[in-house]
Protein backbone atom coordinates (compact mmCIF):
# COMPACT_ATOMS: atom_id res chain seq x y z
CA UNK A 1 0.00 0.00 0.00
CA UNK A 2 1.48 3.43 -1.02
CA UNK A 3 0.92 6.29 2.25
CA UNK A 4 -1.67 7.71 0.04
CA UNK A 5 -3.76 4.07 -0.05
CA UNK A 6 -3.22 4.22 3.83
CA UNK A 7 -4.53 7.72 4.48
CA UNK A 8 -7.35 6.75 2.06
CA UNK A 9 -8.35 3.56 4.09
CA UNK A 10 -7.72 5.80 7.42
CA UNK A 11 -10.32 8.11 6.77
CA UNK A 12 -12.95 5.49 5.35
CA UNK A 13 -12.40 3.27 8.86
CA UNK A 14 -13.27 6.93 10.63
CA UNK A 15 -16.13 7.86 8.09
CA UNK A 16 -17.37 4.00 8.88
CA UNK A 17 -17.06 3.94 12.46
CA UNK A 18 -16.94 7.61 13.66
CA UNK A 19 -14.86 8.31 17.14
CA UNK A 20 -16.90 10.18 19.17
CA UNK A 21 -20.11 10.60 17.10
CA UNK A 22 -22.96 11.57 19.31
CA UNK A 23 -24.59 14.20 21.65
CA UNK A 24 -22.09 15.10 24.50
CA UNK A 25 -24.77 15.38 27.27
CA UNK A 26 -22.48 18.63 29.43
CA UNK A 27 -20.86 19.91 26.74
CA UNK A 28 -20.00 23.57 27.41
CA UNK A 29 -19.97 24.96 24.18
CA UNK A 30 -21.21 23.69 20.81
CA UNK A 31 -21.48 24.77 17.28
CA UNK A 32 -22.66 23.90 13.79
CA UNK A 33 -20.10 24.83 10.60
CA UNK A 34 -22.32 23.75 7.34
CA UNK A 35 -20.61 24.34 3.74
CA UNK A 36 -23.15 25.54 1.61
CA UNK A 37 -21.50 24.68 -1.69
CA UNK A 38 -22.12 20.92 -0.50
CA UNK A 39 -24.35 20.58 2.69
CA UNK A 40 -21.65 19.36 4.43
CA UNK A 41 -22.31 19.60 8.11
CA UNK A 42 -20.73 19.20 11.40
CA UNK A 43 -22.12 20.12 14.73
CA UNK A 44 -19.22 19.82 17.28
CA UNK A 45 -19.74 19.65 20.98
CA UNK A 46 -16.81 20.17 23.65
CA UNK A 47 -16.64 19.89 27.60
CA UNK A 48 -13.82 22.76 28.70
CA UNK A 49 -12.31 22.03 32.18
CA UNK A 50 -10.27 24.31 33.30
CA UNK A 51 -7.10 24.78 30.77
CA UNK A 52 -7.88 21.60 29.13
CA UNK A 53 -10.50 19.79 26.48
CA UNK A 54 -11.90 17.37 28.88
CA UNK A 55 -13.88 15.68 26.10
CA UNK A 56 -15.25 15.91 22.38
CA UNK A 57 -18.52 14.96 20.17
CA UNK A 58 -19.58 15.40 17.15
CA UNK A 59 -22.55 14.60 14.47
CA UNK A 60 -22.80 15.54 11.27
CA UNK A 61 -24.11 14.65 7.44
CA UNK A 62 -21.56 15.04 4.69
CA UNK A 63 -19.31 13.55 2.25
CA UNK A 64 -16.28 10.65 3.48
CA UNK A 65 -13.78 13.94 4.23
CA UNK A 66 -15.85 15.84 6.26
CA UNK A 67 -16.66 13.49 8.67
CA UNK A 68 -13.66 11.47 8.82
CA UNK A 69 -11.93 14.68 9.65
CA UNK A 70 -14.30 15.36 12.28
CA UNK A 71 -13.72 11.83 13.67
CA UNK A 72 -10.11 12.22 13.53
CA UNK A 73 -10.31 15.49 15.33
CA UNK A 74 -12.07 15.34 18.24
CA UNK A 75 -9.56 12.17 18.53
CA UNK A 76 -6.88 14.90 18.42
CA UNK A 77 -7.99 17.47 20.73
CA UNK A 78 -9.52 15.41 23.58
CA UNK A 79 -7.15 15.90 26.56
CA UNK A 80 -5.15 18.52 25.07
CA UNK A 81 -4.66 21.73 26.88
CA UNK A 82 -6.82 24.81 25.20
CA UNK A 83 -3.61 26.15 24.34
CA UNK A 84 -2.05 23.53 22.62
CA UNK A 85 -5.22 22.92 20.22
CA UNK A 86 -5.12 26.66 19.40
CA UNK A 87 -1.17 25.90 18.29
CA UNK A 88 -2.66 23.02 15.75
CA UNK A 89 -2.44 24.72 12.35
CA UNK A 90 -4.34 24.04 9.43
CA UNK A 91 -1.71 22.49 7.12
CA UNK A 92 -0.62 20.43 9.74
CA UNK A 93 -4.82 18.95 9.90
CA UNK A 94 -4.70 18.59 6.44
CA UNK A 95 -1.31 16.54 6.37
CA UNK A 96 -2.78 14.04 8.76
CA UNK A 97 -6.16 13.69 6.86
CA UNK A 98 -4.79 13.19 3.34
CA UNK A 99 -2.53 14.91 0.75
CA UNK A 100 -3.66 16.59 -2.47
CA UNK A 101 -7.32 16.53 -1.28
CA UNK A 102 -7.77 19.82 -4.06
CA UNK A 103 -9.38 23.07 -2.76
CA UNK A 104 -12.78 21.52 -3.01
CA UNK A 105 -12.57 18.64 -0.57
CA UNK A 106 -10.01 20.76 1.67
CA UNK A 107 -13.03 22.77 2.29
CA UNK A 108 -14.66 19.31 3.08
CA UNK A 109 -11.65 18.66 5.65
CA UNK A 110 -11.46 21.78 7.03
CA UNK A 111 -15.11 22.20 8.44
CA UNK A 112 -14.12 20.44 11.68
CA UNK A 113 -11.28 22.13 11.91
CA UNK A 114 -12.78 25.62 11.45
CA UNK A 115 -15.74 24.32 14.56
CA UNK A 116 -12.50 23.53 16.79
CA UNK A 117 -11.27 26.74 16.00
CA UNK A 118 -14.39 28.83 16.75
CA UNK A 119 -14.93 26.78 19.76
CA UNK A 120 -11.51 27.26 21.15
CA UNK A 121 -11.17 31.03 20.36
CA UNK A 122 -14.73 31.54 21.90
CA UNK A 123 -13.66 29.56 25.03
CA UNK A 124 -10.39 31.54 25.69
CA UNK A 125 -12.25 34.97 25.65
CA UNK B 1 -28.57 11.90 -36.73
CA UNK B 2 -25.49 13.15 -34.47
CA UNK B 3 -22.28 11.39 -34.82
CA UNK B 4 -20.36 11.84 -31.34
CA UNK B 5 -17.18 10.52 -32.23
CA UNK B 6 -17.36 12.73 -35.65
CA UNK B 7 -18.32 15.67 -33.10
CA UNK B 8 -15.56 14.97 -30.99
CA UNK B 9 -12.92 16.10 -33.52
CA UNK B 10 -14.16 19.43 -33.59
CA UNK B 11 -13.08 19.94 -29.88
CA UNK B 12 -9.68 19.88 -29.43
CA UNK B 13 -10.62 19.27 -25.58
CA UNK B 14 -10.70 15.92 -26.43
CA UNK B 15 -7.69 15.59 -27.71
CA UNK B 16 -6.22 17.10 -24.86
CA UNK B 17 -7.59 15.05 -22.98
CA UNK B 18 -7.97 11.32 -24.49
CA UNK B 19 -9.85 9.70 -21.37
CA UNK B 20 -12.09 12.25 -20.73
CA UNK B 21 -15.52 11.35 -20.44
CA UNK B 22 -17.19 15.44 -19.91
CA UNK B 23 -20.63 15.25 -18.48
CA UNK B 24 -21.15 18.15 -17.32
CA UNK B 25 -22.65 20.30 -20.01
CA UNK B 26 -25.49 21.54 -18.17
CA UNK B 27 -22.71 23.71 -16.11
CA UNK B 28 -20.87 24.64 -19.40
CA UNK B 29 -20.30 23.30 -22.76
CA UNK B 30 -17.24 22.62 -24.43
CA UNK B 31 -15.93 24.63 -27.37
CA UNK B 32 -15.61 23.56 -30.94
CA UNK B 33 -12.65 24.66 -33.22
CA UNK B 34 -15.25 26.81 -34.82
CA UNK B 35 -16.61 28.72 -32.06
CA UNK B 36 -12.67 29.73 -31.36
CA UNK B 37 -11.43 30.47 -35.07
CA UNK B 38 -14.41 33.23 -35.38
CA UNK B 39 -13.15 35.21 -32.15
CA UNK B 40 -9.20 34.55 -33.47
CA UNK B 41 -10.30 35.52 -36.47
CA UNK B 42 -12.03 38.80 -35.21
CA UNK B 43 -9.17 39.61 -33.28
CA UNK B 44 -6.86 39.29 -35.81
CA UNK B 45 -8.79 41.00 -38.59
CA UNK B 46 -10.62 43.83 -37.23
CA UNK B 47 -10.73 44.21 -33.69
CA UNK B 48 -11.67 47.73 -32.78
CA UNK B 49 -14.76 49.12 -30.49
CA UNK B 50 -18.43 49.05 -31.87
CA UNK B 51 -20.50 51.79 -32.65
CA UNK B 52 -18.51 54.55 -32.65
CA UNK B 53 -15.68 54.10 -34.97
CA UNK B 54 -15.74 56.20 -38.33
CA UNK B 55 -12.63 53.87 -39.41
CA UNK B 56 -13.30 50.68 -41.53
CA UNK B 57 -12.34 48.12 -39.15
CA UNK B 58 -14.05 49.48 -36.79
CA UNK B 59 -17.72 49.48 -39.32
CA UNK B 60 -16.61 45.70 -39.81
CA UNK B 61 -16.60 44.95 -36.27
CA UNK B 62 -19.84 46.45 -35.35
CA UNK B 63 -21.31 44.76 -38.61
CA UNK B 64 -20.07 41.67 -37.56
CA UNK B 65 -21.43 42.01 -33.54
CA UNK B 66 -24.71 43.38 -35.17
CA UNK B 67 -24.97 40.68 -37.74
CA UNK B 68 -24.57 38.00 -34.49
CA UNK B 69 -27.20 39.81 -32.63
CA UNK B 70 -29.36 38.85 -36.29
CA UNK B 71 -28.30 35.33 -36.34
CA UNK B 72 -29.21 34.77 -32.43
CA UNK B 73 -32.46 35.78 -33.04
CA UNK B 74 -33.08 34.02 -35.93
CA UNK B 75 -31.79 30.86 -34.12
CA UNK B 76 -34.41 31.83 -31.24
CA UNK B 77 -37.49 32.44 -33.66
CA UNK B 78 -37.31 36.14 -33.23
CA UNK B 79 -38.19 37.85 -36.27
CA UNK B 80 -36.52 41.60 -35.40
CA UNK B 81 -32.84 41.40 -34.09
CA UNK B 82 -33.79 44.20 -31.68
CA UNK B 83 -35.32 41.87 -29.61
CA UNK B 84 -32.18 40.83 -28.39
CA UNK B 85 -30.25 42.07 -25.94
CA UNK B 86 -26.61 41.12 -24.93
CA UNK B 87 -25.74 40.11 -21.59
CA UNK B 88 -23.44 38.70 -19.92
CA UNK B 89 -25.40 35.50 -19.08
CA UNK B 90 -29.07 34.18 -18.36
CA UNK B 91 -28.15 35.53 -14.28
CA UNK B 92 -27.57 38.93 -16.26
CA UNK B 93 -30.38 38.53 -18.20
CA UNK B 94 -32.88 37.80 -14.82
CA UNK B 95 -31.49 40.80 -13.16
CA UNK B 96 -32.19 42.78 -16.12
CA UNK B 97 -35.67 42.35 -15.86
CA UNK B 98 -35.96 42.06 -12.47
CA UNK B 99 -34.83 45.53 -11.88
CA UNK B 100 -36.57 47.25 -15.07
CA UNK B 101 -40.12 45.16 -14.19
CA UNK B 102 -39.38 45.83 -10.44
CA UNK B 103 -39.69 49.50 -11.22
CA UNK B 104 -43.40 49.54 -11.68
CA UNK B 105 -44.29 47.28 -9.39
CA UNK B 106 -46.11 48.05 -6.25
CA UNK B 107 -46.58 47.06 -2.40
CA UNK B 108 -48.67 43.98 -2.86
CA UNK B 109 -47.91 43.08 -6.43
CA UNK B 110 -47.30 38.97 -6.92
CA UNK B 111 -44.48 37.57 -9.22
CA UNK B 112 -44.74 33.70 -9.23
CA UNK B 113 -41.53 31.23 -9.68
CA UNK B 114 -41.84 27.50 -8.72
CA UNK B 115 -39.58 25.54 -6.43
CA UNK B 116 -37.15 24.05 -8.91
CA UNK B 117 -35.70 27.41 -10.05
CA UNK B 118 -32.17 27.76 -10.51
CA UNK B 119 -31.12 30.60 -8.11
CA UNK B 120 -30.49 33.27 -10.54
CA UNK B 121 -34.39 32.62 -11.42
CA UNK B 122 -35.10 33.24 -7.66
CA UNK B 123 -32.36 36.38 -5.89
CA UNK B 124 -33.14 38.97 -8.61
CA UNK B 125 -37.64 38.52 -7.75
CA UNK B 126 -36.48 38.17 -4.34
CA UNK B 127 -34.54 41.65 -3.99
CA UNK B 128 -38.51 42.75 -5.08
CA UNK B 129 -39.43 41.90 -1.59
CA UNK B 130 -37.78 45.34 -0.43
CA UNK B 131 -40.55 47.26 -2.14
CA UNK B 132 -43.28 44.69 -0.52
CA UNK B 133 -43.77 42.99 -3.74
CA UNK B 134 -45.26 39.06 -2.58
CA UNK B 135 -42.77 36.08 -4.65
CA UNK B 136 -44.42 32.77 -4.68
CA UNK B 137 -43.43 29.33 -6.02
CA UNK B 138 -45.45 26.69 -7.53
CA UNK B 139 -44.68 23.01 -6.43
CA UNK B 140 -43.35 20.54 -7.82
CA UNK B 141 -45.01 16.70 -8.39
CA UNK B 142 -44.01 13.66 -6.38
CA UNK B 143 -42.30 13.03 -9.95
CA UNK B 144 -40.51 15.68 -10.01
CA UNK B 145 -42.34 17.78 -12.83
CA UNK B 146 -43.98 21.77 -12.39
CA UNK B 147 -47.30 20.94 -10.80
CA UNK B 148 -49.56 23.22 -12.82
CA UNK B 149 -52.95 22.66 -10.81
CA UNK B 150 -50.48 24.10 -7.75
CA UNK B 151 -49.29 27.01 -10.37
CA UNK B 152 -52.79 27.96 -11.58
CA UNK B 153 -54.34 28.07 -7.66
CA UNK B 154 -51.21 30.42 -6.94
CA UNK B 155 -51.79 32.55 -9.20
CA UNK B 156 -54.34 35.44 -8.62
CA UNK B 157 -55.45 39.00 -10.33
CA UNK B 158 -52.03 40.66 -8.40
CA UNK B 159 -49.71 37.94 -9.98
CA UNK B 160 -47.58 40.70 -12.76
CA UNK B 161 -45.01 38.23 -13.74
CA UNK B 162 -45.01 34.50 -14.08
CA UNK B 163 -41.32 33.31 -14.24
CA UNK B 164 -39.86 29.65 -14.95
CA UNK B 165 -37.26 27.41 -16.25
CA UNK B 166 -37.73 25.75 -19.26
CA UNK B 167 -35.79 22.87 -18.39
CA UNK B 168 -34.76 22.16 -14.80
CA UNK B 169 -30.87 21.65 -14.10
CA UNK B 170 -31.72 19.64 -11.66
CA UNK B 171 -35.11 17.44 -12.54
CA UNK B 172 -34.63 17.72 -16.87
CA UNK B 173 -37.79 17.90 -16.63
CA UNK B 174 -39.38 20.16 -19.63
CA UNK B 175 -41.69 22.22 -18.66
CA UNK B 176 -44.86 22.91 -20.77
CA UNK B 177 -44.30 26.56 -21.73
CA UNK B 178 -46.30 27.27 -24.69
CA UNK B 179 -48.93 26.21 -22.14
CA UNK B 180 -48.08 28.30 -19.47
CA UNK B 181 -47.90 31.66 -21.64
CA UNK B 182 -51.43 31.22 -22.42
CA UNK B 183 -52.13 31.05 -18.23
CA UNK B 184 -50.30 33.22 -17.71
CA UNK B 185 -51.47 35.67 -20.37
CA UNK B 186 -55.15 34.76 -19.67
CA UNK B 187 -54.33 36.46 -16.24
CA UNK B 188 -52.48 39.41 -17.70
CA UNK B 189 -49.47 38.25 -16.02
CA UNK B 190 -45.65 38.89 -17.72
CA UNK B 191 -44.44 35.28 -18.69
CA UNK B 192 -40.37 34.79 -18.30
CA UNK B 193 -38.94 32.10 -19.82
CA UNK B 194 -35.39 30.95 -18.20
CA UNK B 195 -33.95 29.25 -21.62
CA UNK B 196 -30.42 28.49 -19.81
CA UNK B 197 -31.32 24.85 -20.42
CA UNK B 198 -33.74 25.01 -23.57
CA UNK B 199 -32.37 27.17 -25.81
CA UNK B 200 -28.76 24.63 -26.23
CA UNK B 201 -30.66 21.43 -26.30
CA UNK B 202 -33.89 21.89 -28.25
CA UNK B 203 -35.35 24.13 -31.08
CA UNK B 204 -36.78 27.00 -29.81
CA UNK B 205 -39.06 29.68 -31.23
CA UNK B 206 -39.98 32.48 -28.95
CA UNK B 207 -42.75 33.14 -31.54
CA UNK B 208 -44.49 30.21 -31.26
CA UNK B 209 -43.93 29.75 -27.22
CA UNK B 210 -45.49 32.91 -26.86
CA UNK B 211 -43.23 33.90 -23.83
CA UNK B 212 -42.59 37.69 -22.92
CA UNK B 213 -38.63 36.98 -22.41
CA UNK B 214 -36.21 34.46 -22.53
CA UNK B 215 -33.23 34.02 -20.95
CA UNK B 216 -29.99 32.44 -22.10
CA UNK B 217 -26.23 31.83 -21.65
CA UNK B 218 -23.62 31.53 -24.54
CA UNK B 219 -21.22 29.38 -22.49
CA UNK B 220 -23.69 26.66 -22.39
CA UNK B 221 -24.61 26.60 -25.63
CA UNK B 222 -20.72 26.01 -27.26
CA UNK B 223 -20.30 29.35 -27.41
CA UNK B 224 -17.87 31.66 -24.80
CA UNK B 225 -18.55 32.44 -21.07
CA UNK B 226 -19.08 36.10 -20.29
CA UNK B 227 -21.79 36.04 -23.93
CA UNK B 228 -25.60 36.09 -23.18
CA UNK B 229 -28.93 37.46 -24.44
CA UNK B 230 -32.29 38.25 -23.47
CA UNK B 231 -35.03 37.90 -25.58
CA UNK B 232 -37.81 40.42 -25.22
CA UNK B 233 -41.19 41.41 -27.19
CA UNK B 234 -40.16 44.66 -28.69
CA UNK B 235 -43.20 46.85 -27.52
CA UNK B 236 -42.33 45.45 -24.26
CA UNK B 237 -38.04 46.41 -24.14
CA UNK B 238 -39.17 49.18 -26.30
CA UNK B 239 -40.85 50.27 -22.95
CA UNK B 240 -38.79 49.47 -20.08
CA UNK B 241 -36.28 51.73 -18.35
CA UNK B 242 -32.54 51.18 -18.83
CA UNK B 243 -30.43 49.18 -16.54
CA UNK B 244 -27.14 50.01 -16.00
CA UNK B 245 -26.15 53.83 -17.05
CA UNK B 246 -23.19 54.30 -19.34
CA UNK B 247 -21.54 54.88 -22.62
CA UNK B 248 -22.92 53.14 -25.48
CA UNK B 249 -27.05 53.14 -23.99
CA UNK B 250 -27.62 56.91 -24.29
CA UNK B 251 -28.66 59.10 -27.14
CA UNK B 252 -27.55 62.75 -25.32
CA UNK B 253 -26.28 63.67 -22.18
CA UNK B 254 -26.34 66.65 -20.72
CA UNK B 255 -25.18 67.77 -16.76
CA UNK B 256 -29.08 67.19 -16.00
CA UNK B 257 -29.98 64.44 -17.87
CA UNK B 258 -30.20 61.74 -20.73
CA UNK B 259 -31.89 60.11 -23.30
CA UNK B 260 -31.46 56.99 -23.77
CA UNK B 261 -30.36 55.27 -26.93
CA UNK B 262 -32.74 52.77 -28.75
CA UNK B 263 -33.74 49.43 -27.89
CA UNK B 264 -31.65 46.67 -27.42
CA UNK B 265 -28.81 49.19 -27.29
CA UNK B 266 -30.62 51.37 -23.70
CA UNK B 267 -29.83 47.97 -22.19
CA UNK B 268 -26.10 47.61 -23.32
CA UNK B 269 -23.83 50.08 -21.40
CA UNK B 270 -20.28 50.17 -21.74
CA UNK B 271 -18.47 48.29 -24.24
CA UNK B 272 -20.05 44.79 -25.07
CA UNK B 273 -18.62 41.38 -25.06
CA UNK B 274 -17.86 41.75 -29.40
CA UNK B 275 -15.55 38.64 -29.55
CA UNK B 276 -18.17 36.84 -27.49
CA UNK B 277 -21.20 37.81 -29.38
CA UNK B 278 -19.43 36.61 -33.03
CA UNK B 279 -18.27 33.57 -30.69
CA UNK B 280 -22.02 32.65 -29.95
CA UNK B 281 -22.87 33.15 -33.28
CA UNK B 282 -20.78 30.77 -34.28
CA UNK B 283 -21.81 28.77 -31.82
CA UNK B 284 -25.16 29.24 -33.14
CA UNK B 285 -23.52 28.16 -36.62
CA UNK B 286 -22.60 24.61 -35.41
CA UNK B 287 -25.35 24.04 -33.36
CA UNK B 288 -27.78 25.17 -36.77
CA UNK B 289 -25.93 22.57 -38.86
CA UNK B 290 -26.42 20.15 -36.88
CA UNK B 291 -30.19 20.51 -36.61
CA UNK B 292 -31.92 21.32 -33.10
CA UNK B 293 -34.36 18.32 -33.93
CA UNK B 294 -31.52 16.18 -33.79
CA UNK B 295 -29.58 17.58 -31.06
CA UNK B 296 -32.41 16.81 -28.95
CA UNK B 297 -33.42 13.92 -30.15
CA UNK B 298 -29.79 12.66 -29.65
CA UNK B 299 -30.03 13.91 -25.89
CA UNK B 300 -33.75 11.85 -26.05
CA UNK B 301 -32.03 8.65 -26.42
CA UNK B 302 -28.95 9.36 -24.43
CA UNK B 303 -31.29 10.14 -21.65
CA UNK B 304 -33.62 7.31 -22.23
CA UNK B 305 -31.38 4.60 -22.21
CA UNK B 306 -29.34 6.32 -19.16
CA UNK B 307 -32.73 5.70 -16.94
CA UNK B 308 -33.24 2.81 -18.34
CA UNK B 309 -29.88 1.59 -17.18
CA UNK B 310 -30.38 3.67 -13.88
CA UNK B 311 -33.68 1.71 -13.12
CA UNK B 312 -31.31 -1.41 -12.78
CA UNK B 313 -28.87 -0.13 -10.17
CA UNK B 314 -29.65 -1.09 -6.55
CA UNK B 315 -29.71 1.72 -4.81
CA UNK B 316 -29.46 4.27 -7.55
CA UNK B 317 -32.25 7.22 -6.83
CA UNK B 318 -32.70 9.77 -9.85
CA UNK B 319 -34.80 12.76 -10.10
CA UNK B 320 -37.32 14.04 -12.71
CA UNK B 321 -39.82 12.57 -14.90
CA UNK B 322 -39.27 8.81 -16.61
CA UNK B 323 -40.52 9.46 -19.40
CA UNK B 324 -37.41 10.68 -22.01
CA UNK B 325 -40.04 12.53 -24.00
CA UNK B 326 -40.21 15.20 -20.68
CA UNK B 327 -36.99 14.94 -19.71
CA UNK B 328 -33.72 16.75 -21.32
CA UNK B 329 -29.98 15.46 -21.11
CA UNK B 330 -29.74 16.17 -17.31
CA UNK B 331 -29.58 13.07 -15.02
CA UNK B 332 -29.57 13.58 -11.17
CA UNK B 333 -29.05 11.13 -8.49
CA UNK B 334 -27.83 9.67 -5.35
CA UNK B 335 -26.66 6.15 -4.48
CA UNK B 336 -28.29 5.23 -1.28
CA UNK B 337 -30.06 8.16 0.90
CA UNK B 338 -28.89 11.34 1.47
CA UNK B 339 -30.69 13.28 3.78
CA UNK B 340 -30.17 16.85 4.53
CA UNK B 341 -28.88 17.42 8.28
CA UNK B 342 -31.40 18.31 11.10
CA UNK B 343 -29.64 19.25 14.44
CA UNK B 344 -32.38 18.61 16.37
CA UNK B 345 -33.52 14.86 15.15
CA UNK B 346 -29.84 14.00 14.57
CA UNK B 347 -29.17 14.70 17.94
CA UNK B 348 -32.13 12.51 19.25
CA UNK B 349 -31.00 9.72 17.20
CA UNK B 350 -27.71 8.80 18.10
CA UNK B 351 -28.13 5.15 17.06
CA UNK B 352 -28.03 6.59 13.44
CA UNK B 353 -24.61 6.12 11.82
CA UNK B 354 -23.81 8.80 9.53
CA UNK B 355 -22.41 6.59 6.97
CA UNK B 356 -26.15 4.24 7.49
CA UNK B 357 -27.35 5.84 4.47
CA UNK B 358 -26.09 6.71 1.30
CA UNK B 359 -23.02 8.03 -0.42
CA UNK B 360 -22.68 11.35 -0.58
CA UNK B 361 -22.38 13.50 -4.13
CA UNK B 362 -18.77 14.56 -3.64
CA UNK B 363 -17.26 11.35 -2.98
CA UNK B 364 -19.15 9.93 -5.92
CA UNK B 365 -17.95 12.81 -8.29
CA UNK B 366 -14.25 12.10 -6.59
CA UNK B 367 -14.03 7.67 -7.26
CA UNK B 368 -15.66 9.55 -11.36
CA UNK B 369 -13.06 11.54 -11.53
CA UNK B 370 -10.34 9.16 -10.90
CA UNK B 371 -11.87 7.51 -13.98
CA UNK B 372 -11.48 10.49 -16.04
CA UNK B 373 -15.36 11.15 -15.63
CA UNK B 374 -16.92 14.42 -15.23
CA UNK B 375 -19.80 14.98 -13.19
CA UNK B 376 -21.13 17.75 -10.73
CA UNK B 377 -22.08 17.45 -6.91
CA UNK B 378 -23.86 19.62 -4.79
CA UNK B 379 -27.01 21.65 -4.60
CA UNK B 380 -26.50 22.98 -8.00
CA UNK B 381 -27.52 26.45 -7.52
CA UNK B 382 -30.93 25.13 -6.32
CA UNK B 383 -30.94 24.86 -2.62
CA UNK B 384 -34.51 25.12 -2.13
CA UNK B 385 -35.28 22.50 -4.77
CA UNK B 386 -32.65 20.62 -2.42
CA UNK B 387 -34.86 21.07 0.45
CA UNK B 388 -37.58 20.12 -1.31
CA UNK B 389 -36.10 17.30 -2.52
CA UNK B 390 -35.50 16.10 1.40
CA UNK B 391 -31.86 16.13 0.34
CA UNK B 392 -28.78 17.81 1.26
CA UNK B 393 -27.02 17.51 -2.26
CA UNK B 394 -27.20 15.34 -5.51
CA UNK B 395 -25.04 14.36 -8.39
CA UNK B 396 -25.56 15.12 -11.74
CA UNK B 397 -24.38 13.60 -15.11
CA UNK B 398 -25.52 15.81 -18.18
CA UNK B 399 -25.35 15.57 -21.84
CA UNK B 400 -24.35 17.33 -25.25
CA UNK B 401 -23.71 16.55 -28.52
CA UNK B 402 -20.04 15.15 -28.42
CA UNK B 403 -21.67 12.55 -25.28
CA UNK B 404 -21.99 9.29 -26.41
CA UNK B 405 -23.78 5.68 -25.35
CA UNK B 406 -20.56 4.57 -24.55
CA UNK B 407 -20.13 7.33 -22.35
CA UNK B 408 -23.23 5.98 -20.74
CA UNK B 409 -21.46 2.80 -20.13
CA UNK B 410 -18.37 4.60 -18.39
CA UNK B 411 -20.55 6.43 -16.10
CA UNK B 412 -22.56 2.83 -14.54
CA UNK B 413 -18.80 1.37 -14.59
CA UNK B 414 -17.77 4.32 -12.24
CA UNK B 415 -21.07 3.97 -10.65
CA UNK B 416 -20.24 0.46 -9.97
CA UNK B 417 -16.39 1.62 -8.43
CA UNK B 418 -18.04 4.16 -6.33
CA UNK B 419 -20.37 0.95 -4.46
CA UNK B 420 -17.51 -0.80 -4.12
CA UNK B 421 -15.03 1.86 -3.01
CA UNK B 422 -17.43 2.83 -0.51
CA UNK B 423 -18.68 -0.99 0.18
CA UNK B 424 -19.20 -1.97 4.21
C1 LIG C 1 -31.76 26.65 -15.26
C2 LIG C 1 -30.62 27.61 -15.12
N1 LIG C 1 -30.86 28.91 -14.99
C3 LIG C 1 -29.89 29.81 -14.89
C4 LIG C 1 -28.56 29.44 -14.89
C5 LIG C 1 -27.51 30.49 -14.73
O1 LIG C 1 -26.71 30.58 -15.83
P1 LIG C 1 -25.44 31.53 -15.82
O2 LIG C 1 -24.60 31.11 -14.67
O3 LIG C 1 -24.80 31.29 -17.14
O4 LIG C 1 -25.95 32.91 -15.67
C6 LIG C 1 -28.25 28.09 -15.02
C7 LIG C 1 -26.84 27.64 -15.02
O5 LIG C 1 -26.37 26.90 -14.23
C8 LIG C 1 -29.30 27.16 -15.14
O6 LIG C 1 -29.04 25.86 -15.26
Amino acid sequence: MTEEEIKAEIILDHYRNPRNYGKLENATSAITEYNPICGDTVHMQILFEGNAVRDAKFIGRGCSISQASASMITEMIKGKTVDEVMAMKKDDFLSVVGFNLGPAREKCALLSFNAVEKLVKGYKK
Amino acid sequence: MINPERIKKDFPIFSNNPDLCYLDSAATTQKPRQVVDAIENYYYSCNSNVHRGIYKISEDATNRFESSRENISKFIGSRDPRQVVFTRNTTESLNLLAYTLGKSLHAGDEILLSTMEHHSNMIPWQFLREKGVIVKYADITPEGTLDLHDLTGKMTKKTKIVSLTHVSNVLGCINPVNEIAKIAHDNSSLFVVDGAQSVPHMPIDVERMNCDFLAFSGHKMLGPAGIGGLYGRFDLLDNLPPFMGGGEMILNVSLDGATWNETPLKFEAGTPNIEGAIGLSAAVDYLRKLGMDNVRNHEKELIGYTMKRASEVEDLIFYGPRNPEMHGGVFTFNIGDVPAFDLERDLSERSVSISSNGIHPHDTATIMDRDDIAIRSGHHCAMPLMTRLGVSATSRASFYVYNSKEDVDRFFAAINDVKVAFAK
